[in-house]
Protein backbone atom coordinates (compact mmCIF):
# COMPACT_ATOMS: atom_id res chain seq x y z
CA UNK A 1 0.00 0.00 0.00
CA UNK A 2 2.58 2.30 0.77
CA UNK A 3 4.18 1.73 -2.84
CA UNK A 4 0.87 2.97 -3.89
CA UNK A 5 0.68 5.85 -2.26
CA UNK A 6 4.23 6.64 -3.55
CA UNK A 7 3.03 6.73 -6.84
CA UNK A 8 0.65 9.29 -8.66
CA UNK A 9 -0.98 6.61 -10.32
CA UNK A 10 -0.81 3.08 -10.31
CA UNK A 11 -2.82 0.33 -12.56
CA UNK A 12 -3.15 -3.31 -11.35
CA UNK A 13 -4.18 -5.96 -13.71
CA UNK A 14 -6.23 -3.78 -15.74
CA UNK A 15 -8.96 -5.34 -18.37
CA UNK A 16 -11.53 -3.61 -20.67
CA UNK A 17 -13.87 -6.03 -22.99
CA UNK A 18 -16.21 -4.35 -25.32
CA UNK A 19 -19.30 -6.09 -26.03
CA UNK A 20 -21.50 -5.56 -29.39
CA UNK A 21 -24.91 -6.28 -29.57
CA UNK A 22 -27.42 -8.07 -27.57
CA UNK A 23 -28.54 -11.21 -28.88
CA UNK A 24 -25.53 -12.58 -30.65
CA UNK A 25 -22.61 -10.15 -28.50
CA UNK A 26 -19.10 -10.04 -29.73
CA UNK A 27 -16.73 -9.52 -27.71
CA UNK A 28 -13.23 -7.53 -28.48
CA UNK A 29 -10.52 -7.47 -25.83
CA UNK A 30 -9.18 -4.29 -25.87
CA UNK A 31 -7.33 -4.44 -22.90
CA UNK A 32 -5.61 -7.41 -21.03
CA UNK A 33 -4.36 -7.77 -17.43
CA UNK A 34 -1.69 -4.35 -17.93
CA UNK A 35 -0.22 -3.53 -14.40
CA UNK A 36 2.05 -0.31 -14.29
CA UNK A 37 2.62 2.46 -11.96
CA UNK A 38 3.51 6.29 -12.61
CA UNK A 39 6.00 8.21 -10.40
CA UNK A 40 5.35 11.65 -9.92
CA UNK A 41 7.21 14.12 -12.31
CA UNK A 42 7.90 11.53 -14.65
CA UNK A 43 6.72 10.58 -18.60
CA UNK A 44 6.00 7.80 -19.36
CA UNK A 45 5.40 6.46 -22.93
CA UNK A 46 2.75 3.79 -24.01
CA UNK A 47 3.81 2.13 -27.49
CA UNK A 48 1.53 0.78 -30.12
CA UNK A 49 0.13 -0.12 -32.97
CA UNK A 50 -2.96 1.08 -33.96
CA UNK A 51 -5.44 -1.09 -31.79
CA UNK A 52 -3.27 -1.95 -29.22
CA UNK A 53 -5.31 -0.81 -26.42
CA UNK A 54 -3.62 2.74 -25.86
CA UNK A 55 -6.35 4.87 -26.36
CA UNK A 56 -8.48 2.82 -24.24
CA UNK A 57 -5.96 2.58 -21.14
CA UNK A 58 -6.22 6.38 -21.57
CA UNK A 59 -9.71 6.61 -21.33
CA UNK A 60 -10.06 4.01 -18.62
CA UNK A 61 -8.02 6.24 -16.52
CA UNK A 62 -10.05 9.49 -17.31
CA UNK A 63 -12.99 7.53 -15.99
CA UNK A 64 -14.83 8.08 -19.21
CA UNK A 65 -15.18 3.78 -20.09
CA UNK A 66 -15.38 1.57 -16.82
CA UNK A 67 -12.63 -1.41 -16.76
CA UNK A 68 -13.82 -5.13 -16.96
CA UNK A 69 -11.71 -5.98 -14.12
CA UNK A 70 -9.08 -4.43 -12.06
CA UNK A 71 -8.17 -1.22 -10.21
CA UNK A 72 -6.29 2.42 -11.13
CA UNK A 73 -4.99 3.93 -8.05
CA UNK A 74 -4.72 7.71 -7.80
CA UNK A 75 -2.29 8.64 -5.03
CA UNK A 76 -3.44 5.10 -3.25
CA UNK A 77 -7.63 5.75 -3.60
CA UNK A 78 -9.49 3.07 -5.95
CA UNK A 79 -10.80 5.46 -8.48
CA UNK A 80 -14.27 3.02 -8.93
CA UNK A 81 -15.12 4.55 -5.58
CA UNK A 82 -14.87 8.29 -6.90
CA UNK A 83 -18.92 8.41 -7.25
CA UNK A 84 -19.64 11.77 -5.78
CA UNK A 85 -19.97 15.01 -7.81
CA UNK A 86 -17.21 16.63 -5.79
CA UNK A 87 -15.11 14.45 -5.42
CA UNK A 88 -15.11 13.21 -9.21
CA UNK A 89 -14.29 17.12 -9.96
CA UNK A 90 -11.66 17.15 -7.67
CA UNK A 91 -10.06 14.20 -9.37
CA UNK A 92 -10.52 15.93 -12.77
CA UNK A 93 -9.08 18.85 -11.49
CA UNK A 94 -5.68 16.88 -11.00
CA UNK A 95 -5.99 14.33 -13.97
CA UNK A 96 -6.12 15.38 -17.17
CA UNK A 97 -6.28 14.34 -20.86
CA UNK A 98 -5.91 15.55 -24.04
CA UNK A 99 -7.37 13.28 -27.27
CA UNK A 100 -6.21 11.92 -30.20
CA UNK A 101 -8.44 13.76 -33.00
CA UNK A 102 -8.52 17.57 -32.22
CA UNK A 103 -11.06 18.69 -34.90
CA UNK A 104 -13.79 15.94 -33.05
CA UNK A 105 -12.63 17.43 -29.22
CA UNK A 106 -14.40 20.47 -30.57
CA UNK A 107 -17.90 21.03 -30.34
CA UNK A 108 -18.27 22.88 -33.79
CA UNK A 109 -21.30 24.77 -32.39
CA UNK A 110 -19.74 26.44 -29.96
CA UNK A 111 -16.25 29.10 -30.24
CA UNK A 112 -12.99 27.86 -29.22
CA UNK A 113 -13.17 30.10 -25.88
CA UNK A 114 -15.40 27.36 -24.69
CA UNK A 115 -12.75 25.09 -23.48
CA UNK A 116 -11.09 27.93 -21.21
CA UNK A 117 -14.94 28.74 -20.39
CA UNK A 118 -15.69 25.10 -19.03
CA UNK A 119 -12.72 24.74 -16.88
CA UNK A 120 -13.40 28.55 -15.37
CA UNK A 121 -16.98 27.30 -14.52
CA UNK A 122 -16.43 24.13 -13.25
CA UNK A 123 -13.37 24.23 -11.11
CA UNK A 124 -13.99 28.15 -9.73
CA UNK A 125 -10.94 29.61 -10.20
CA UNK A 126 -9.87 33.42 -10.43
CA UNK A 127 -11.69 35.47 -13.27
CA UNK A 128 -9.99 38.52 -12.40
CA UNK A 129 -6.80 37.86 -14.39
CA UNK A 130 -8.30 34.45 -16.68
CA UNK A 131 -7.88 37.14 -20.10
CA UNK A 132 -4.19 37.48 -19.28
CA UNK A 133 -3.72 34.07 -18.02
CA UNK A 134 -5.16 32.46 -21.40
CA UNK A 135 -3.44 35.21 -23.14
CA UNK A 136 -0.03 33.45 -21.47
CA UNK A 137 -0.43 29.72 -22.38
CA UNK A 138 -1.43 30.73 -25.25
CA UNK A 139 1.97 31.93 -26.14
CA UNK A 140 3.67 29.58 -24.22
CA UNK A 141 2.35 27.02 -27.15
CA UNK A 142 2.68 29.51 -29.35
CA UNK A 143 -0.30 30.86 -30.47
CA UNK A 144 -1.21 34.55 -31.62
CA UNK A 145 -4.43 34.81 -29.18
CA UNK A 146 -6.18 37.69 -31.21
CA UNK A 147 -5.86 35.06 -34.14
CA UNK A 148 -7.35 32.10 -32.56
CA UNK A 149 -9.88 33.05 -29.43
CA UNK A 150 -13.30 33.85 -30.59
CA UNK A 151 -12.62 31.73 -33.81
CA UNK A 152 -15.19 28.63 -34.83
CA UNK A 153 -13.14 25.46 -34.87
CA UNK A 154 -13.94 25.13 -38.34
CA UNK A 155 -12.18 27.98 -39.01
CA UNK A 156 -8.70 26.74 -37.32
CA UNK A 157 -6.19 24.10 -38.24
CA UNK A 158 -5.34 20.96 -36.74
CA UNK A 159 -2.31 21.48 -35.17
CA UNK A 160 -4.14 25.32 -33.79
CA UNK A 161 -6.46 23.54 -32.35
CA UNK A 162 -4.43 20.64 -31.04
CA UNK A 163 -2.35 23.47 -29.26
CA UNK A 164 -5.72 25.21 -27.88
CA UNK A 165 -6.26 21.62 -25.61
CA UNK A 166 -2.62 21.72 -24.80
CA UNK A 167 -2.87 25.10 -23.64
CA UNK A 168 -5.79 24.19 -21.82
CA UNK A 169 -4.35 21.49 -19.68
CA UNK A 170 -1.39 24.09 -18.96
CA UNK A 171 -3.72 26.53 -17.89
CA UNK A 172 -5.17 23.92 -14.84
CA UNK A 173 -2.62 22.62 -12.72
CA UNK A 174 -2.76 18.59 -12.94
CA UNK A 175 -0.73 15.99 -11.46
CA UNK A 176 -1.34 13.43 -14.48
CA UNK A 177 -1.80 14.27 -17.82
CA UNK A 178 -2.85 12.16 -20.65
CA UNK A 179 -1.84 13.21 -23.97
CA UNK A 180 -2.72 10.90 -26.72
CA UNK A 181 -1.22 11.21 -30.03
CA UNK A 182 -0.43 14.86 -28.41
CA UNK A 183 1.40 16.45 -31.39
CA UNK A 184 0.47 14.25 -34.36
CA UNK A 185 -0.95 17.32 -36.46
CA UNK A 186 1.79 19.73 -35.40
CA UNK A 187 4.36 20.81 -38.00
CA UNK A 188 7.81 19.66 -36.80
CA UNK A 189 9.35 23.15 -35.38
CA UNK A 190 6.51 23.36 -32.72
CA UNK A 191 6.73 19.66 -32.32
CA UNK A 192 10.19 20.17 -30.19
CA UNK A 193 8.54 23.62 -28.16
CA UNK A 194 6.05 21.69 -27.51
CA UNK A 195 7.88 19.20 -26.58
CA UNK A 196 10.39 20.87 -24.32
CA UNK A 197 7.55 22.33 -22.89
CA UNK A 198 6.07 19.18 -21.51
CA UNK A 199 10.03 18.00 -19.99
CA UNK A 200 9.80 21.47 -18.51
CA UNK A 201 6.33 21.21 -17.01
CA UNK A 202 7.00 17.60 -15.37
CA UNK A 203 10.45 19.01 -13.69
CA UNK A 204 8.53 22.31 -12.58
CA UNK A 205 5.46 20.90 -11.13
CA UNK A 206 5.85 17.64 -10.54
CA UNK A 207 3.45 17.01 -13.27
CA UNK A 208 3.23 13.18 -14.79
CA UNK A 209 2.88 12.62 -18.17
CA UNK A 210 1.57 9.59 -20.21
CA UNK A 211 2.31 10.13 -23.71
CA UNK A 212 0.02 8.02 -26.02
CA UNK A 213 2.30 7.48 -29.48
CA UNK A 214 3.14 4.95 -31.92
CA UNK A 215 6.09 6.96 -32.68
CA UNK A 216 9.00 5.35 -31.30
CA UNK A 217 11.49 8.16 -31.87
CA UNK A 218 9.37 10.73 -30.19
CA UNK A 219 8.69 7.94 -27.31
CA UNK A 220 12.54 7.90 -27.21
CA UNK A 221 13.02 11.62 -27.06
CA UNK A 222 10.65 12.65 -24.10
CA UNK A 223 9.73 9.68 -21.79
CA UNK A 224 11.60 8.19 -18.59
CA UNK A 225 9.72 5.19 -19.03
CA UNK A 226 8.32 3.06 -22.01
CA UNK A 227 5.44 0.47 -21.93
CA UNK A 228 5.17 -1.27 -25.29
CA UNK A 229 1.66 -2.49 -26.00
CA UNK A 230 0.69 -5.63 -28.24
CA UNK A 231 -3.05 -6.99 -28.72
CA UNK A 232 -3.70 -4.99 -25.59
CA UNK A 233 -1.27 -6.78 -23.28
CA UNK A 234 1.97 -4.92 -21.98
CA UNK A 235 4.86 -7.05 -23.44
CA UNK A 236 7.33 -4.92 -22.72
CA UNK A 237 7.60 -2.09 -19.92
CA UNK A 238 10.83 -0.03 -17.70
CA UNK A 239 13.48 2.52 -18.45
CA UNK A 240 13.21 4.04 -22.04
CA UNK A 241 17.08 3.38 -22.24
CA UNK A 242 17.01 0.18 -21.35
CA UNK A 243 14.20 -0.58 -23.54
CA UNK A 244 15.87 0.82 -26.60
CA UNK A 245 19.26 -0.34 -26.09
CA UNK A 246 18.06 -4.05 -25.84
CA UNK A 247 14.34 -5.55 -26.16
CA UNK A 248 13.79 -9.14 -25.45
CA UNK A 249 10.38 -9.22 -26.69
CA UNK A 250 10.00 -10.08 -30.32
CA UNK A 251 7.51 -7.76 -31.04
CA UNK A 252 9.52 -4.79 -29.37
CA UNK A 253 12.30 -5.76 -31.65
CA UNK A 254 10.36 -5.67 -34.90
CA UNK A 255 8.74 -2.48 -33.75
CA UNK A 256 12.38 -1.25 -33.34
CA UNK A 257 13.52 -2.54 -36.55
CA UNK A 258 10.58 -1.28 -39.07
CA UNK A 259 11.09 2.43 -37.60
CA UNK A 260 12.55 4.00 -41.36
CA UNK A 261 15.50 6.07 -40.33
CA UNK A 262 16.70 9.43 -41.89
CA UNK A 263 19.25 9.22 -44.76
CA UNK A 264 18.12 5.33 -45.40
CA UNK A 265 15.61 4.22 -48.77
CA UNK A 266 13.39 1.69 -48.67
CA UNK A 267 14.84 -1.46 -49.61
CA UNK A 268 13.15 -3.57 -51.89
CA UNK A 269 14.87 -7.13 -50.78
CA UNK A 270 13.72 -6.41 -47.14
CA UNK A 271 10.56 -7.99 -46.60
CA UNK A 272 8.09 -7.31 -43.80
CA UNK A 273 5.96 -10.09 -42.67
CA UNK A 274 3.25 -9.32 -39.75
CA UNK A 275 2.41 -12.98 -39.69
CA UNK A 276 6.21 -13.71 -39.07
CA UNK A 277 5.66 -11.38 -35.99
CA UNK A 278 2.46 -13.69 -34.41
CA UNK A 279 4.79 -16.59 -35.49
CA UNK A 280 7.65 -15.39 -33.29
CA UNK A 281 5.85 -13.84 -30.76
CA UNK A 282 4.06 -17.74 -30.01
CA UNK A 283 7.02 -19.32 -30.63
CA UNK A 284 8.64 -17.10 -27.67
CA UNK A 285 5.97 -17.58 -25.63
CA UNK A 286 6.45 -21.14 -25.88
CA UNK A 287 9.75 -21.40 -25.23
CA UNK A 288 9.53 -19.58 -22.38
CA UNK A 289 6.47 -20.93 -20.84
CA UNK A 290 5.95 -20.66 -16.84
CA UNK A 291 7.51 -17.78 -16.68
CA UNK A 292 5.06 -14.53 -16.69
CA UNK A 293 5.71 -11.29 -16.16
CA UNK A 294 9.16 -10.94 -15.11
CA UNK A 295 12.25 -9.16 -14.86
CA UNK A 296 14.86 -8.76 -17.50
CA UNK A 297 16.86 -6.45 -15.57
CA UNK A 298 16.63 -3.96 -12.60
CA UNK A 299 13.98 -1.75 -14.44
CA UNK A 300 13.08 -3.84 -17.13
CA UNK A 301 10.51 -6.56 -17.02
CA UNK A 302 9.05 -8.28 -20.32
CA UNK A 303 5.79 -10.48 -20.51
CA UNK A 304 7.50 -13.82 -21.29
CA UNK A 305 4.98 -16.36 -21.73
CA UNK A 306 0.71 -16.35 -21.38
CA UNK A 307 -0.43 -18.90 -19.25
CA UNK B 1 -27.22 46.71 -27.02
CA UNK B 2 -29.09 45.46 -30.34
CA UNK B 3 -25.60 44.42 -31.97
CA UNK B 4 -25.04 42.39 -28.48
CA UNK B 5 -28.38 40.59 -28.50
CA UNK B 6 -27.40 39.36 -32.55
CA UNK B 7 -23.65 38.15 -31.04
CA UNK B 8 -25.99 36.11 -28.39
CA UNK B 9 -28.46 34.66 -30.89
CA UNK B 10 -26.62 34.41 -34.07
CA UNK B 11 -28.33 31.66 -35.30
CA UNK B 12 -31.43 33.40 -34.81
CA UNK B 13 -29.99 36.18 -36.83
CA UNK B 14 -28.53 33.75 -39.45
CA UNK B 15 -31.86 32.60 -39.91
CA UNK B 16 -33.72 35.78 -40.54
CA UNK B 17 -31.46 37.17 -42.82
CA UNK B 18 -31.58 34.18 -44.97
CA UNK B 19 -33.05 34.24 -48.71
CA UNK B 20 -34.27 30.92 -48.75
CA UNK B 21 -35.99 31.41 -45.11
CA UNK B 22 -37.27 34.64 -45.97
CA UNK B 23 -39.13 33.11 -49.36
CA UNK B 24 -40.41 30.45 -47.85
CA UNK B 25 -41.51 32.21 -44.20
CA UNK B 26 -43.44 34.74 -46.50
CA UNK B 27 -45.45 32.53 -48.11
CA UNK B 28 -46.23 29.77 -45.36
CA UNK B 29 -47.66 33.36 -43.57
CA UNK B 30 -49.53 34.82 -46.01
CA UNK B 31 -51.15 30.82 -46.05
CA UNK B 32 -51.56 30.86 -42.58
CA UNK B 33 -53.36 34.39 -42.52
CA UNK B 34 -55.90 33.15 -45.24
CA UNK B 35 -56.12 30.21 -42.94
CA UNK B 36 -56.97 32.30 -40.24
CA UNK B 37 -58.61 35.55 -41.78
CA UNK B 38 -60.21 33.79 -44.57
CA UNK B 39 -63.46 32.62 -43.27
CA UNK B 40 -64.07 36.82 -42.32
CA UNK B 41 -63.24 37.88 -46.06
CA UNK B 42 -66.23 35.83 -47.52
CA UNK B 43 -70.15 36.23 -46.82
CA UNK B 44 -70.48 32.51 -47.61
CA UNK B 45 -71.20 29.55 -45.63
CA UNK B 46 -68.76 26.74 -47.09
CA UNK B 47 -71.92 24.10 -47.40
CA UNK B 48 -74.63 27.22 -48.63
CA UNK B 49 -75.80 27.97 -52.07
CA UNK B 50 -73.53 31.04 -52.76
CA UNK B 51 -74.40 31.81 -56.55
CA UNK B 52 -74.89 31.00 -59.99
CA UNK B 53 -73.34 27.20 -60.19
CA UNK B 54 -70.68 26.92 -62.77
CA UNK B 55 -68.99 30.63 -62.32
CA UNK B 56 -65.43 31.05 -63.20
CA UNK B 57 -63.30 33.22 -60.84
CA UNK B 58 -64.68 36.70 -60.55
CA UNK B 59 -64.66 39.44 -58.14
CA UNK B 60 -68.05 37.75 -56.23
CA UNK B 61 -66.53 34.28 -56.08
CA UNK B 62 -62.89 34.96 -56.24
CA UNK B 63 -62.29 30.89 -56.82
CA UNK B 64 -65.38 30.50 -58.63
CA UNK B 65 -68.29 28.08 -57.61
CA UNK B 66 -68.91 24.25 -58.34
CA UNK B 67 -71.63 22.30 -59.98
CA UNK B 68 -73.65 23.27 -56.70
CA UNK B 69 -73.32 26.89 -56.35
CA UNK B 70 -70.99 26.29 -53.50
CA UNK B 71 -68.17 29.32 -52.97
CA UNK B 72 -64.48 27.46 -54.00
CA UNK B 73 -62.82 30.30 -51.95
CA UNK B 74 -65.27 29.48 -48.94
CA UNK B 75 -64.74 25.79 -48.89
CA UNK B 76 -61.04 25.98 -49.80
CA UNK B 77 -60.36 28.30 -46.58
CA UNK B 78 -62.26 26.43 -43.88
CA UNK B 79 -60.98 23.47 -45.76
CA UNK B 80 -57.14 25.01 -45.55
CA UNK B 81 -57.64 25.32 -41.67
CA UNK B 82 -58.87 21.94 -40.97
CA UNK B 83 -55.74 20.47 -42.93
CA UNK B 84 -53.36 22.58 -40.90
CA UNK B 85 -54.78 22.14 -37.39
CA UNK B 86 -54.39 17.95 -38.67
CA UNK B 87 -51.12 18.33 -40.08
CA UNK B 88 -49.88 20.59 -37.06
CA UNK B 89 -51.61 17.93 -34.42
CA UNK B 90 -50.09 15.31 -36.32
CA UNK B 91 -46.86 16.58 -37.21
CA UNK B 92 -46.45 17.63 -33.14
CA UNK B 93 -47.26 14.02 -32.02
CA UNK B 94 -45.10 11.78 -34.25
CA UNK B 95 -41.84 14.79 -33.67
CA UNK B 96 -42.45 13.63 -29.71
CA UNK B 97 -43.08 10.21 -30.17
CA UNK B 98 -39.69 10.14 -32.67
CA UNK B 99 -37.60 12.20 -30.32
CA UNK B 100 -38.91 9.92 -27.25
CA UNK B 101 -38.08 7.06 -28.88
CA UNK B 102 -35.28 7.79 -30.83
CA UNK B 103 -33.01 9.64 -27.47
CA UNK B 104 -34.00 6.79 -25.49
CA UNK B 105 -32.72 4.21 -27.44
CA UNK B 106 -29.59 5.93 -28.12
CA UNK B 107 -28.94 7.20 -25.03
CA UNK B 108 -28.92 3.54 -23.99
CA UNK B 109 -27.45 2.22 -26.92
CA UNK B 110 -26.66 -1.21 -27.12
CA UNK B 111 -29.17 -2.39 -24.61
CA UNK B 112 -32.01 -4.73 -23.87
CA UNK B 113 -33.80 -1.08 -24.01
CA UNK B 114 -32.82 -0.48 -27.13
CA UNK B 115 -33.22 -3.52 -29.00
CA UNK B 116 -36.96 -3.68 -28.08
CA UNK B 117 -37.68 0.31 -28.65
CA UNK B 118 -36.01 -1.07 -32.24
CA UNK B 119 -37.67 -4.02 -32.82
CA UNK B 120 -41.10 -1.97 -32.05
CA UNK B 121 -39.79 0.89 -34.56
CA UNK B 122 -38.72 -1.45 -37.07
CA UNK B 123 -42.34 -3.33 -37.22
CA UNK B 124 -44.18 -0.11 -37.93
CA UNK B 125 -41.18 1.27 -40.64
CA UNK B 126 -42.40 -2.20 -42.54
CA UNK B 127 -46.15 -1.14 -42.28
CA UNK B 128 -47.58 -0.12 -45.54
CA UNK B 129 -48.57 3.38 -44.54
CA UNK B 130 -51.65 4.03 -46.39
CA UNK B 131 -52.90 0.52 -45.89
CA UNK B 132 -52.87 0.84 -42.27
CA UNK B 133 -54.08 3.93 -42.38
CA UNK B 134 -57.50 2.95 -44.46
CA UNK B 135 -58.13 0.03 -42.43
CA UNK B 136 -57.81 2.36 -39.25
CA UNK B 137 -59.82 4.74 -40.93
CA UNK B 138 -62.58 2.50 -42.60
CA UNK B 139 -62.65 0.66 -39.44
CA UNK B 140 -63.66 4.15 -36.90
CA UNK B 141 -66.88 5.38 -38.06
CA UNK B 142 -66.59 9.14 -36.38
CA UNK B 143 -63.12 10.73 -37.10
CA UNK B 144 -63.10 14.03 -35.66
CA UNK B 145 -59.54 16.09 -36.32
CA UNK B 146 -58.12 14.06 -32.93
CA UNK B 147 -58.32 10.80 -34.62
CA UNK B 148 -57.29 12.09 -37.68
CA UNK B 149 -54.48 13.46 -36.34
CA UNK B 150 -53.29 10.51 -34.35
CA UNK B 151 -54.17 7.75 -37.38
CA UNK B 152 -51.91 9.91 -39.47
CA UNK B 153 -48.92 10.46 -36.69
CA UNK B 154 -49.06 6.68 -35.98
CA UNK B 155 -46.75 5.88 -39.09
CA UNK B 156 -45.31 8.95 -39.35
CA UNK B 157 -42.97 9.10 -36.54
CA UNK B 158 -40.70 5.92 -36.62
CA UNK B 159 -38.16 7.27 -39.30
CA UNK B 160 -37.14 10.31 -37.50
CA UNK B 161 -36.87 7.63 -34.32
CA UNK B 162 -34.64 6.02 -35.80
CA UNK B 163 -32.82 8.86 -37.30
CA UNK B 164 -32.61 10.75 -33.55
CA UNK B 165 -31.72 7.62 -32.57
CA UNK B 166 -28.58 7.14 -34.79
CA UNK B 167 -27.87 10.77 -33.73
CA UNK B 168 -27.68 10.32 -30.00
CA UNK B 169 -25.37 7.35 -30.84
CA UNK B 170 -22.87 9.18 -32.88
CA UNK B 171 -23.20 12.23 -29.97
CA UNK B 172 -23.13 10.28 -27.28
CA UNK B 173 -19.66 8.89 -28.30
CA UNK B 174 -17.80 12.14 -29.52
CA UNK B 175 -14.82 13.69 -28.22
CA UNK B 176 -15.93 16.73 -27.20
CA UNK B 177 -18.89 15.50 -24.76
CA UNK B 178 -15.74 13.64 -23.40
CA UNK B 179 -14.07 16.70 -22.97
CA UNK B 180 -16.92 19.05 -21.18
CA UNK B 181 -16.99 15.04 -18.70
CA UNK B 182 -13.81 15.51 -18.27
CA UNK B 183 -14.32 19.49 -17.28
CA UNK B 184 -16.64 18.10 -15.08
CA UNK B 185 -19.75 19.53 -16.95
CA UNK B 186 -22.77 19.28 -15.29
CA UNK B 187 -24.78 16.39 -16.97
CA UNK B 188 -28.04 19.22 -17.89
CA UNK B 189 -25.31 21.12 -19.53
CA UNK B 190 -23.67 18.59 -21.46
CA UNK B 191 -27.06 17.47 -22.90
CA UNK B 192 -28.01 20.90 -23.66
CA UNK B 193 -25.19 22.34 -24.97
CA UNK B 194 -23.34 18.80 -26.67
CA UNK B 195 -25.90 16.63 -27.48
CA UNK B 196 -29.60 18.48 -27.70
CA UNK B 197 -28.26 21.80 -29.90
CA UNK B 198 -26.07 19.59 -32.18
CA UNK B 199 -29.45 18.11 -32.91
CA UNK B 200 -31.41 20.78 -31.92
CA UNK B 201 -31.57 21.84 -36.09
CA UNK B 202 -31.99 18.67 -37.18
CA UNK B 203 -34.74 17.99 -34.85
CA UNK B 204 -36.43 21.09 -36.08
CA UNK B 205 -36.11 20.90 -39.52
CA UNK B 206 -37.50 17.72 -39.03
CA UNK B 207 -41.19 18.95 -37.61
CA UNK B 208 -41.20 21.03 -40.85
CA UNK B 209 -40.92 17.41 -42.77
CA UNK B 210 -42.51 15.88 -40.19
CA UNK B 211 -45.48 18.74 -40.57
CA UNK B 212 -44.76 18.86 -44.78
CA UNK B 213 -45.55 14.74 -44.41
CA UNK B 214 -48.69 14.70 -42.04
CA UNK B 215 -50.54 17.26 -43.73
CA UNK B 216 -49.81 15.51 -47.31
CA UNK B 217 -50.94 12.16 -45.50
CA UNK B 218 -54.15 13.55 -44.25
CA UNK B 219 -55.44 15.49 -47.75
CA UNK B 220 -54.52 11.85 -48.70
CA UNK B 221 -56.57 10.29 -46.88
CA UNK B 222 -59.27 13.38 -47.16
CA UNK B 223 -59.25 12.83 -51.09
CA UNK B 224 -59.88 8.75 -50.71
CA UNK B 225 -62.95 9.75 -48.55
CA UNK B 226 -61.51 9.05 -45.66
CA UNK B 227 -61.05 12.07 -44.12
CA UNK B 228 -62.82 13.76 -40.90
CA UNK B 229 -66.55 12.51 -41.48
CA UNK B 230 -67.43 16.23 -40.71
CA UNK B 231 -66.96 19.62 -42.12
CA UNK B 232 -64.67 20.16 -44.76
CA UNK B 233 -60.99 19.87 -45.81
CA UNK B 234 -58.40 20.75 -48.55
CA UNK B 235 -58.77 16.91 -49.74
CA UNK B 236 -62.67 16.70 -49.47
CA UNK B 237 -63.17 19.70 -51.88
CA UNK B 238 -60.61 17.82 -54.17
CA UNK B 239 -62.37 14.56 -54.06
CA UNK B 240 -65.43 15.94 -54.64
CA UNK B 241 -63.64 17.62 -57.80
CA UNK B 242 -63.14 14.59 -59.16
CA UNK B 243 -66.21 13.09 -58.49
CA UNK B 244 -67.91 15.58 -60.27
CA UNK B 245 -65.60 15.42 -63.59
CA UNK B 246 -64.82 18.75 -62.74
CA UNK B 247 -61.91 19.24 -64.83
CA UNK B 248 -63.30 17.45 -67.67
CA UNK B 249 -66.51 19.84 -67.39
CA UNK B 250 -64.12 22.77 -67.98
CA UNK B 251 -64.57 23.90 -64.38
CA UNK B 252 -60.51 23.87 -63.43
CA UNK B 253 -60.61 26.27 -60.51
CA UNK B 254 -62.79 23.42 -58.38
CA UNK B 255 -60.16 21.30 -57.93
CA UNK B 256 -56.79 22.72 -59.15
CA UNK B 257 -56.76 25.89 -57.26
CA UNK B 258 -57.22 23.95 -53.59
CA UNK B 259 -53.75 21.69 -54.75
CA UNK B 260 -51.99 24.64 -55.87
CA UNK B 261 -51.86 26.41 -52.12
CA UNK B 262 -51.46 22.93 -51.11
CA UNK B 263 -48.73 22.65 -52.89
CA UNK B 264 -47.15 26.06 -53.06
CA UNK B 265 -47.29 25.71 -49.48
CA UNK B 266 -45.51 22.63 -48.35
CA UNK B 267 -42.86 23.88 -51.28
CA UNK B 268 -42.35 27.26 -49.28
CA UNK B 269 -41.54 25.18 -46.18
CA UNK B 270 -39.09 22.86 -48.01
CA UNK B 271 -37.03 26.50 -48.69
CA UNK B 272 -37.50 27.40 -44.51
CA UNK B 273 -36.10 23.76 -44.37
CA UNK B 274 -32.88 24.28 -46.55
CA UNK B 275 -32.75 27.74 -45.43
CA UNK B 276 -32.80 26.76 -41.68
CA UNK B 277 -29.68 24.19 -42.80
CA UNK B 278 -27.47 26.45 -44.12
CA UNK B 279 -28.07 29.05 -40.82
CA UNK B 280 -27.39 26.48 -38.02
CA UNK B 281 -24.74 24.54 -39.46
CA UNK B 282 -21.46 27.21 -39.30
CA UNK B 283 -19.97 25.11 -41.66
CA UNK B 284 -22.62 25.84 -44.88
CA UNK B 285 -22.44 29.74 -43.64
CA UNK B 286 -20.49 32.40 -45.87
CA UNK B 287 -18.09 34.09 -44.07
Amino acid sequence: MSEQVQNVMSVRNLSKVFKSGVFKPKYTVAVQDVSFDIKPGTIISLIGESGSGKTTIGKLILKLIKPSSGKIYYKGKDIEEIRNKDELKEYYKKVQGIFQDPFATFNPLYRVDRIFDMIYDSFGYDKSNKEERIHQVLQDVNLVPERTLGKFPHQLSGGQLQRLLIARALLMDVDVLIADELISMLDASTRIGVLNLLVELTEKKGMSVIFITHDLNLGYYISDESLIMYKGRLVESGDTKKIYESPVHPYTKMLFNSVPEIGKRWDPEEEFLPEQVIKDVEEFYKENAGKGFAAAGENHYVLYSID
Amino acid sequence: MAKEFWKKHENLYYAITNKKVIFGLTIFILVILLAIFGPMLTPYEYDEYAGAPYSPPSRQHLFGTNIMGQDVFTMTVYGLRTTLIVGLIAGTIATIIGCVVGFLAGYYGGSWFDEILMSLTNIFVVIPQLALLIILSAFLEVRGIMVMSIIVSATAWPWLARAVRAQTLSLRNQDYVNLSRISSLKVPRILREDIASNMFSYIFMSYILQFNGTMLATVQLEFLGLGPTKGISLGLVMQNAVNWNAIQLGMWWWGIIPGLILTVMITALYFVNTGLDAAFNPRLREM
